[in-house]
């Protein structure tokens, strides 16, 4: 067995455990830590593929960033997840289903190679790429250049679902007192102090 | 990489990578505990105290001296804590604290991994030091620690934000995400001048307080600030769990020097390319610089009052932000424009 391949059954292994970890850990905090976990070693399934910028990418966006909002939001729930699992048995059928349909689909891009649009129907043909560029520079290549409006496309849905988080959350409270930097930093002696004669013995 | 583990097998390839991992493990932890005197010696002396000063001639051994203060007492655990998870998360904060150096260049072709990817690498590593903070906050069971792994997890999510275009306009400057790439561009003709920190200035000192706020430094030292929070994250460790968690925040903050010497400083070259300044090694070069930008982190920590949580986050999302966004569009645009780019 050689070097590559002995890592290669490290990571399959410890993400395809941790991936079930995630779904029959009681405590939800650890089902997450477990989803860090399969991420973490899924990126190693991609360095040893070479794709070291997936890689790097998928640890910075997914475990960097999305899954510290997944703990920060599970934590802060008081989720009764004993209460959760009571319609595990109603619900099987049609997860089994939704599993089976993922799978047949899985199982048909692997097989029938229908990722690239343009050879539907037929074989996919890797891009070629040349040996001396980086994965990022020929991924780069790629995007900017044959991809580009599925790229925009991709951009533009992200724009459309930020905008509407943010129209979904943001709301102009009345009576609620806020900072305004701009107001605070344009003051001057003129505006803030006012220097009164205070009359003896009557006050302001 | 493959043919050189044909060549020679690869056990022989895993003993070098050993050693070379051991000596820069041992090099990198006199040299935090050292940093770590430093800290609190510059923050004396600004406040007219002494400082550290019994141990050893003018305190030096102080470090030392807290290791073994650290090791030989009790760990405790709160009954109520969950006890896997609070073990785990200073384990975490050190040992990503640490991977981060198996790519940083300290001198040229003396890094023990020079990756093509190194300045993500890194940029990854350092964006899960957050989880550290978050597990031993949780797993406190305490509300204090909770509070301040709360308010870590929003302020480091925040601030990777432009420490990411930061990089990226490194980044459009160089045409690599090699770090070795990133310090050879450079250098140029006009030494100190040609290095990032000139022409980027904006950017270089949006990186500074970033990297502050990202280490949890004061003044951006919230999740811990103890006026308010006892110890944040940390109030329930003790012995060396604790000394874990202050270890891996130490080199975290090593890291991050080292980085901004590395994107900004022309990290191992001299500062110009005459001779009594070429005779010096690149490694010390690059741990003078490293010792310059820490110099600049203890003094921020001297003489910045602490801020509030609502002023960071402001800080973060409406100026830094915006700025850094629209500088990547102008650097971009000045490089296709003038024909600079790489």
């Amino acid at each position: 067995m050689s070097f590559a391949q002995g890592f290669f059954y490290l990571f399959s292994i410890v993400t395809v455990g941790s991936a079930f970890m995630v779904i029959s850990s009681r405590n939800p905090v650890h089902s997450v830590l477990f989803l860090i976990l399969a991420f973490v070693n899924a990126a190693g399934l991609f360095l040893l593929m070479g794709a070291e910028f997936l890689a790097m990418i998928l640890i910075v966006v997914y475990v960097g960033a999305v899954a510290v909002l997944f703990l920060f939001v599970v934590m802060m729930l008081d989720v009764d997840f004993a209460e959760l699992r009571q319609g595990f048995l109603n619900y099987l059928p049609l997860g089994a289903t939704l599993g089976l349909i993922f799978f047949i689909e899985l199982a048909m891009v692997i097989t029938i190679d229908v990722m690239d649009p343009k050879s539907i129907g037929g074989k996919a043909e890797l891009a070629k790429t040349d040996p001396s560029i980086s994965n990022t520079e020929a991924l780069g290549r790629v995007l900017y250049t044959e991809h580009v409006y599925y790229f925009q496309i991709s951009g533009l849905v992200l724009l459309v679902a930020m905008i509407g988080a943010i129209v979904l959350t943001l709301r102009h409270k009345a009576g609620v007192k806020r900072q305004n930097i701009a107001d605070q930093v344009a003051r001057t002696r003129d505006t803030a102090i006012e220097v009164k004669k205070v009359p003896f013995g009557q006050g302001v | 990489m493959e043919t050189d583990l044909m060549a020679n097998g690869w056990g022989w390839v895993v003993a070098i990578a050993l050693l070379k991992s051991v000596g820069l493990l041992v090099a990198l932890l006199v040299f935090v505990a050292f940093i770590l005197l430093a800290d609190r010696k510059i923050w004396a002396a600004v406040q007219l105290r002494r400082g550290p000063n019994v141990v050893g001639p003018f305190g030096l051994l102080q470090s030392f001296a807290d290791l073994l203060k650290f090791v030989l007492k009790e760990p405790t655990i709160p009954a109520g804590a969950n006890k896997g998870v609070f073990l785990l998360a200073p384990l975490v904060t050190t040992t990503l604290a640490l991977a981060a150096w198996a790519v940083v260049p300290v001198a040229d072709g003396w890094a023990i991994a020079n990756i093509n990817v190194g300045i993500l690498y890194i940029f990854a590593v350092s964006s899960l030091g957050v989880y550290g903070v978050i597990m031993g906050g949780w797993a406190s069971n305490s509300k204090y620690p909770f509070l301040g792994a709360l308010r870590s997890a929003a302020q480091m999510v925040s601030y990777e934000v432009s420490i990411g275009f930061v990089i990226i306009t490194v980044l459009l400057c160089v045409g690599s995400l090699n770090l070795t790439d990133i310090v050879e561009a450079q250098n140029g003709k006009y030494g100190m001048l040609g290095w990032f920190w000139l022409p980027l200035f904006p950017m270089f000192v949006i990186f500074f307080i970033s990297a502050l706020a990202e280490t949890n430094r004061p003044p951006f030292d919230l999740p811990e600030a103890e006026s308010e929070l006892v110890a944040g994250f940390m109030v329930e460790y003790g012995s060396t769990p604790y000394m874990m968690f202050m270890l891996g925040e130490y080199v975290a903050i090593v890291t991050m020097c080292s980085l901004t010497t590395i994107l900004f400083l022309g990290g191992w070259l001299p500062p110009f390319q005459v001779v009594p300044f070429t005779w010096v090694p690149g490694v010390i070069w690059f741990v003078l610089k490293v010792c310059l930008v820490f110099f600049m982190f203890a003094m921020v920590k001297a003489f910045v009052p602490r801020y509030r949580y609502d002023q960071l986050m402001r800080l973060g999302w409406k100026v830094f932000l915006p700025i850094s966004l629209f500088m990547v569009v102008a650097v971009a645009g000045v490089l296709q424009f003038m024909g600079w780019a790489p």
